[in-house]
């Protein structure tokens, strides 16, 4: 099946720029390669676009956390190989406290937002949105279009960040100022901070273009037939998070463009009373607990616009591969919702040591724990999914389940650090960091690693290698309990986050054995990795061939396109919808599924 | 060389695994997809129960590991109300840690494909959505419950009889001062700090200055059974006074000042045998980054019995004292009621010296 055989008509047929002035209905073209492949304006090709960035980013990303694994884990030795990749950062094959933080920071940085927002929505609210829904392409390409592109410019200012001479941002991903607002309180806070703003900004920008665009098609772009509850609780849950991200996103906008004004515009709106490198600064009357407010208004919601992915194809692989429908589709629907409200709601569960009022922190509190209702909902739903049902073990269902394994171990923790009187010896520990990266860090990317093993047919008309799966799946899921459990300990203990040696310490120097085994660990479970992304480029060009338009035996609708779907995806008419996606069952014909596209039969009833 | 090596070694076991796994999806094809994937599937049912127990198994001996590793008891009693507070959410989330898991894993097995089985269409169930939602809507109550009485214990204002201390931070350590004979601090200003003879600001107009302390090697000290309060600046950046023995932690921030109060139960000698460790010492770590030497910021708690504090205290110079040796105050106070007072502390610093 190749682009010319697919004849494009309808409403909502999407036009490249230089093609809707020779466009006549019927008649077919080829497209140059600059427009197919690089500005494009196809939904498909942005979708791989977002992936094929994110995996390299994720690797940089990833890279980097192996370098201060090595200085935690064995803060004695030297690694000359990391002075081949650092240079003067690393002199003598050691890491400098200032490039520590720096790694620290563009970690966190390059994996919540570069990896885990545009990669993995940017991807499949891509991917699966039009496809899904049944249209024929985005609401609007060109928006989706730049969307990539503002991406590409920030994920380009942010690397660029990496080379400057005082080296990039290392004030954490959080960046609180004054530490990132004063040129003097660290070298980092320099030339790098201004190309993190830069970057974050123009990120915005990329974000809110494309949530928009995932916004409006879903609302206006289903096929016939296809109603809010017929939808695929992946849309539901890429619907959320886009909503998520357009109403937060701003938010930060305001806070990054706050800060840029009081490090180069002598404004005071985060600085007060601050003496330092050997001088008073003029500012006072500024609060500096203010930029906190402003970034974790982004910053929770963002954590859910992590999730929710996540969530939404685990939802969809569970079901797929237990050959049963999902359990409580409204249940799940529901809790989406409220999980969005409570979003915005609990932001300054962050903040509790700030010195924030008791009064206000309590009332953060209650809004924080009631979000494990929803998510409890979730998992009890995702389990009775696979209850009685008829398990393949595909390695997009493992991802699946350990993704329901990960959701529950990280979000268990969560009651501890949600609640202030234990977050008040817990907070900034190691606990911190093991809840956060199993929740969001983890569970995420499994839920994405889920997505990629289920859709690459979709994507590239070839199957992944299922033994390299079934490795990657094994060492990951085993690998990350051992780097992050222990962890937890650490944090019970005190031990703060963010050090760069703990050797001086009383209470915490006797944790060196541990975060030895950590980073040995975090470095298997890298490579690992690296051996999906092998898989992943090698399967692109030489995986085994798709023969049949449905691998997987799936009711929704990305399944009825063709094998290599053309620009407009389906040929002719958009399949009409008649029931909802989880019919899981007999079809009379021997099939244990019917497609949503299959009309009700006499006397059956709609779900 | 030997990076050269092991670049090597890694490419050739990744090129390993890539023509094994290759040959298998060779072999699949040749052997028949649907025979391969049941046994596959077999193997991976029980690869996971495998996984489920050595994960408890692994639970186990990480909890041995870590026995004796972890805090001593709370040195405070805020802190016996955190610790048990953490044993009861800890057993709350465990029973739910344990059955969740231990569900997934056993349906995993249990509901494995195979030839004969067919899924069981069971799409909703209203009864049991209510159920699993009552449930942790009620634990999440008791939980919530339980933490805003600590949450207010702890955030209370302090006692009338508390010690006032102040604990400012700066990159990269702590400068703790204490109110000296008349027990009050004395007012400071940033635009008075100057790193040689004020590293605080103190305004030297103010005459309640004159006694005031400060320990630069950031000491400090308190005395069991006795509240203290402590008034909690920065400098510069964003810090946090880290408290972990005491279960307690609170950030310092420039141009605001934040409070903290607890009463020390066990001194710093009593906790050295409890602990069995002679090096023992409660430790102020900074918890919020600050920059290059974050992870250097440590100031300590030394906790000690009334008389152990005054021999302490009577043995600190004033730090005007210490930076004005011999010299009459700069400024004379306005305030004529404030002026033999100030008289009296300077001159008794000159004999001190």
């Amino acid at each position: 099946m190749n682009n010319e055989e697919i004849i494009i008509e309808g409403p909502n047929v999407a036009h490249g720029a230089e093609s809707a002035t020779d466009h006549h209905g019927h008649e077919h073209h080829e497209q140059h390669f600059v427009w197919k492949y690089i500005f494009s304006q196809d939904h498909k090709i942005i979708s791989k676009q977002f992936l094929i960035t994110g995996i390299i980013w994720a690797i940089i990303g990833a890279l980097f956390s192996v370098f201060f694994r090595l200085q935690l884990g064995f803060p004695d030795s030297t690694f000359p190989i990391m002075e081949k990749f650092l240079g003067e950062w690393a002199k003598g094959g050691k890491l400098s406290p200032e490039f520590y933080y720096a790694l620290v920071t563009m970690h966190g940085t390059i994996l919540v937002f570069f990896v885990l927002t545009a990669g993995l929505s940017g991807t499949f609210a891509n991917l699966l949105i039009p496809f899904q829904v049944g249209a024929r392409d985005m609401a609007s390409p060109f928006m989706n279009m730049l969307s990539y592109w503002f991406f590409f410019a920030a994920s380009i200012l942010m690397f660029t960040s990496l080379f400057v001479e005082t080296g990039p941002a290392s004030g954490g991903w959080t960046t609180y100022p004054p530490l990132s607002a004063l040129k003097e309180a660290s070298l980092g806070s320099g030339v790098g901070m201004d190309l993190w703003l830069l970057g974050m900004a123009l990120f915005v920008v990329s974000s809110l273009l494309g949530g928009l665009n995932y916004i409006t098609t879903v609302l206006n772009m289903r096929t016939k037939g296809m109603t809010m509850t017929r939808l695929p609780l992946t849309i539901w849950a890429l619907f959320f998070t886009a909503v998520l991200g357009v109403l937060s996103f701003p938010v930060l906008f305001s806070g990054v463009v706050l800060l840029i004004f009081d490090r180069n515009f002598g404004t005071s709106f985060y600085l007060s009373e601050i003496f330092i490198g050997g001088k008073a600064l003029p500012h006072i009357g500024g609060s500096a607990i203010l930029y906190q407010h402003l970034f974790w208004f982004l910053g929770h919601p963002e954590v859910y616009i992590i999730m929710l992915p996540g969530m939404g194809m685990a939802s969809e692989v569970l079901s797929t591969h237990s050959r049963k429908p999902i359990f409580g589709y409204f249940a799940m629907i529901i809790s989406l919702v409220g999980i969005t409200l409570l979003a915005f709601l609990v932001w300054a569960h962050h903040m509790f040591v700030t010195g924030m009022s008791p009064f206000l922190g309590s009332i953060f509190v209650l809004l924080t724990l009631l979000i494990a209702v929803p998510s409890a909902v979730k998992v009890f739903n995702w389990i009775t999914t696979i209850w009685r049902g008829n398990i393949r073990f595909t390695p997009a269902m493992l991802f699946a389940l350990g993704f329901v394994s990960m959701f529950i171990s990280g979000g268990l923790t969560g009651i501890f650090l949600g609640n202030s009187a234990l977050d008040i010896h817990l907070h900034d520990t190691y606990f911190v960091v093991a809840h956060f990266h199993i929740v969001m860090g983890v569970s995420a990317f499994f839920g994405m690693f889920a997505g990629v093993y289920h859709w690459f047919p979709k994507m590239f008309g070839r199957f992944m290698n299922n033994t390299m799966g079934y490795i990657h799946f094994f060492i990951t899921f085993i690998g990350a309990y051992l780097i992050f459990w222990p962890m937890h300990y650490e944090g019970i203990a005190g031990m703060p986050r963010r050090y760069y040696d703990y050797s001086a310490w009383e209470s915490f120097k006797h944790f060196q054995g541990i975060n030895s085994f950590i980073s040995i660990m975090a470095i298997i479970v890298f490579f690992t990795q690296l051996l999906f992304v092998m898989n992943f480029i090698v399967s692109i060009f030489r995986g085994r061939k798709l023969t049949t338009l449905n691998p997987w035996g799936s009711t929704t609708l990305e399944w009825t396109t063709p094998i290599n779907p053309g620009h407009g995806n389906w040929i002719g008419e958009i399949p009409e919808v008649h029931r909802w996606p989880y019919d899981y069952k007999d079809d009379g014909h021997g099939n244990d599924f019917i497609p949503q596209t299959t009309p009700l039969r006499p006397g059956e009833e709609a779900h | 060389m030997s990076v050269f090596i092991i670049t090597t070694l890694i490419v050739l076991v990744f090129i390993i695994i890539y023509q094994i796994s290759k040959a298998s999806e060779y072999a699949t094809v040749l052997r028949g997809q649907e025979k391969v994937n049941a046994q596959a599937n077999r193997a991976i049912a029980w690869l996971l129960v495998i996984m489920f127990l050595l994960g408890m198994w692994g639970i186990w001996e990480c909890n041995q590991l870590f026995q004796g590793r972890l805090l001593p008891k709370a040195a405070c009693k805020t802190g016996e109300n955190y610790d048990s507070m953490f044993s009861v959410t800890t057993i709350v989330t465990g029973i739910v840690f344990f059955l969740t898991q231990a569900v997934l894993f056993w349906f995993c097995f249990r509901f494995q494909s195979t030839e004969k089985r067919t899924s069981f269409f069971f799409a909703h169930n209203n009864k049991l959505e209510i159920i699993w939602t009552t449930i942790p809507a009620i634990a999440m109550a008791i939980l919530v419950a339980i933490g805003l009485r600590n949450w207010y214990d702890v955030t209370s204002p302090a006692p009338a009889n508390a010690t006032v201390v102040e604990v400012v931070g700066k990159q990269f350590n702590w400068l703790v001062r204490y109110p000296g004979k008349d027990n009050e601090l004395g007012k400071r200003d940033f635009r008075k700090i100057n790193d040689a003879n004020n590293v605080l600001g103190l305004d030297w107009s103010d005459p309640h200055n004159l006694d005031d302390i400060i320990s630069q090697n950031g000491e400090l000290h308190v005395v069991v059974n006795k509240p203290v309060k402590l008034l909690i600046g920065s400098r510069d950046v964003i810090h946090d006074v880290g408290l972990a023995h005491f279960r307690l932690k609170m950030d310092a921030v420039p141009g605001i000042t934040t409070t903290l109060w607890f009463t020390p139960t066990i001194t710093t000698a009593e906790m050295k045998e409890i602990t069995h460790n002679p090096d023992f010492v409660y430790e102020i770590s900074c918890d919020q980054l600050c920059g290059k030497g974050h992870y250097s910021m440590r100031g300590t708690v030394i906790v000690e019995t009334q008389a152990e504090y005054d021999k302490w205290m009577a043995s600190q110079v004033t730090y005007y004292a210490g930076n004005n040796p011999a010299a009459a105050p700069a400024a004379a106070p306005a305030d004529g009621t404030a002026k033999p007072e100030v008289k009296v502390d300077s001159t008794k610093a000159v004999t001190m010296k």
